[in-house]
């Protein structure tokens, strides 16, 4: 297997790969629209891993881990789903007035081992690992990834139900609304793990359309104590946000944590 | 998110017409130009005229001209392209609203009045008379022209004008 092809096959399942491959490789949802007017408005959504913001370059986003969530919390309908060569595209019609969150959640296991003085690897459900690996497997090295790909639209009046994080991974709680985003005023988020802040970690913000500029704008900032980062928005534009939180368990086992979230920042 | 204009104070102060006229016969008289525009697919653009106190949060949305006549109000699908409108007033505004709504304008000069009881709930201050055009296959334009409530004689015409979709935007606040 390529090593190309080995990365994307661990970005189809979620799996968190060495910082200098996870950065060649974002992976992201694109809504049509993000602010919505009328009644019951459809967004249509783009999802892939690519190597520029938001061209579809590389691999489709698999549909399997995408969900909705409505303005009252509860579950809406991913429509029209269909995954091509490069990109995945779905529906969601915004039925009732208020916050959608669109999420693309997935968990992986990934395990390095030895057996007969060869290195092996493995990595597949955390389910699965139990029973995966050989039993005379020695030197067992396991990484639990989990990530999320993010983004939101609003029908109407925004509301902040949708936006209630899980506690589960490294999540975004949103302080200043994430469809309330203009270039002229600073936007403020908390990042939380497993539901609590989620200090000192380096947040990278991108703008998308590099393909029409010689580079970025690129943003790098660090989460305070709280958790919380700021946010000066150079410009108005589709803009891509990813952190990533390494660390272990009791067990000693590894764990690697994704977040990504696509925003839309409108012009004043 | 930020603390929203109230709504609900328009539909206070529109409800306040039948109120007594509480001897105020001051009134805000409004120009907007919509300029003629050489292009190959010309649509008249949506129209919002509304008050922003000193902090530039909107107070009163005074008229929103549309496509209001559209079936099953689509006209209301493109009312965010309004930006500021839909951000400030109108995404919390239930629409077409009596007395607010009405049809696209052809370019030209277009006057409206809205009576110091429209006005009614405004305390006394510095405020600006916001318009922003927004025009399908076109652009946005939002022009800002400050006036102070109540008006105090002599009236003088307020003016500024845009660029693109505006021309000359003209507030006289007579007392």
């Amino acid at each position: 297997m390529s090593a190309l092809r080995f990365a994307a096959v661990a970005a189809l399942l979620g799996v968190a790969l060495a910082p200098a491959a996870a950065q060649a490789h974002r992976s992201w949802l694109a809504p049509s629209a993000t602010v919505l007017s009328g009644a019951q408005p459809w967004v249509t959504v783009d999802g892939a891993v690519s190597n520029t913001l938001f061209y579809a370059d590389h691999v489709p986003m698999r549909l399997d881990g995408v969900k909705a969530v409505g303005p009252d919390g509860a579950p809406v309908a991913i429509q029209n789903g269909a995954t091509g060569k490069y990109r995945s595209t779905f529906d969601v019609q915004l039925a009732s007035p208020g916050t959608y969150k669109i999420a693309n959640v997935s968990e992986g296991a990934m395990a390095s081992y030895k057996q007969g003085g060869e290195t092996k690897r493995w990595r597949g459900a955390v389910g699965q690992l139990a029973t995966a690996l050989p039993k005379d497997a020695t030197d067992v090295q396991v990484t639990y990834s989990s990530r999320r790909v993010e983004t939101f639209v609003t029908a109407g009046a925004p509301n902040t139900t949708a936006l209630k994080p899980e506690g589960k991974g490294l999540e975004l709680e949103p302080i200043t609304h994430p469809n309330d985003l203009v270039a002229s005023e600073k936007a403020r988020f908390r990042l939380l793990t497993d539901g609590k802040p989620a200090a000192g970690v380096e947040v990278e913000i991108v703008l998308g359309g590099v393909r029409y500029r010689e580079k970025g704008p690129e943003l790098k900032v660090t989460t305070g104590a709280d958790g919380v980062f700021e946010v000066s928005w150079p410009e108005a534009g589709l803009w891509w946000l990813e952190a990533t939180v390494q660390g272990a368990d009791a067990s000693g086992a590894r764990k690697s944590s994704g977040y990504v979230a696509t925003l839309e920042v409108l012009p004043d | 998110m930020r603390v929203k204009p109230s709504w609900t104070l328009f539909a206070a102060a529109s409800g306040l017409a039948a109120a007594p006229a509480a001897a105020n016969a001051a009134e805000l008289s409004v120009s907007v130009e919509i300029p003629r525009l050489s292009v190959a697919e010309y649509h008249r653009p949506y129209v919002a005229l509304w008050i922003e106190n000193a902090d530039q949060a909107a107070m009163k949305t005074l008229a929103v001209w549309y496509d209001v006549k559209l079936k099953n109000n689509e006209g209301n699908t493109w009312l965010k392209d309004m930006r500021q409108w839909w951000r400030k007033a109108g995404r919390t505004a239930t629409m077409p609203a009596d007395g607010v709504s009405g049809p696209t304008k052809a370019p030209g000069k277009h006057q409206v009045t809205f009576s110091g009881a429209q006005l009614a709930g405004l305390a006394p201050g510095q405020y600006a008379l916001v318009v922003e055009a927004s025009r399908e296959v076109g652009g946005r334009e939002v022009v800002r022209v400050p006036f102070a409530w109540p008006p105090k004689a002599p009236a003088r015409p307020a003016q500024a004008a845009g660029a693109t979709e505006l021309g000359a935007v003209v507030v006289t606040a007579k007392p």
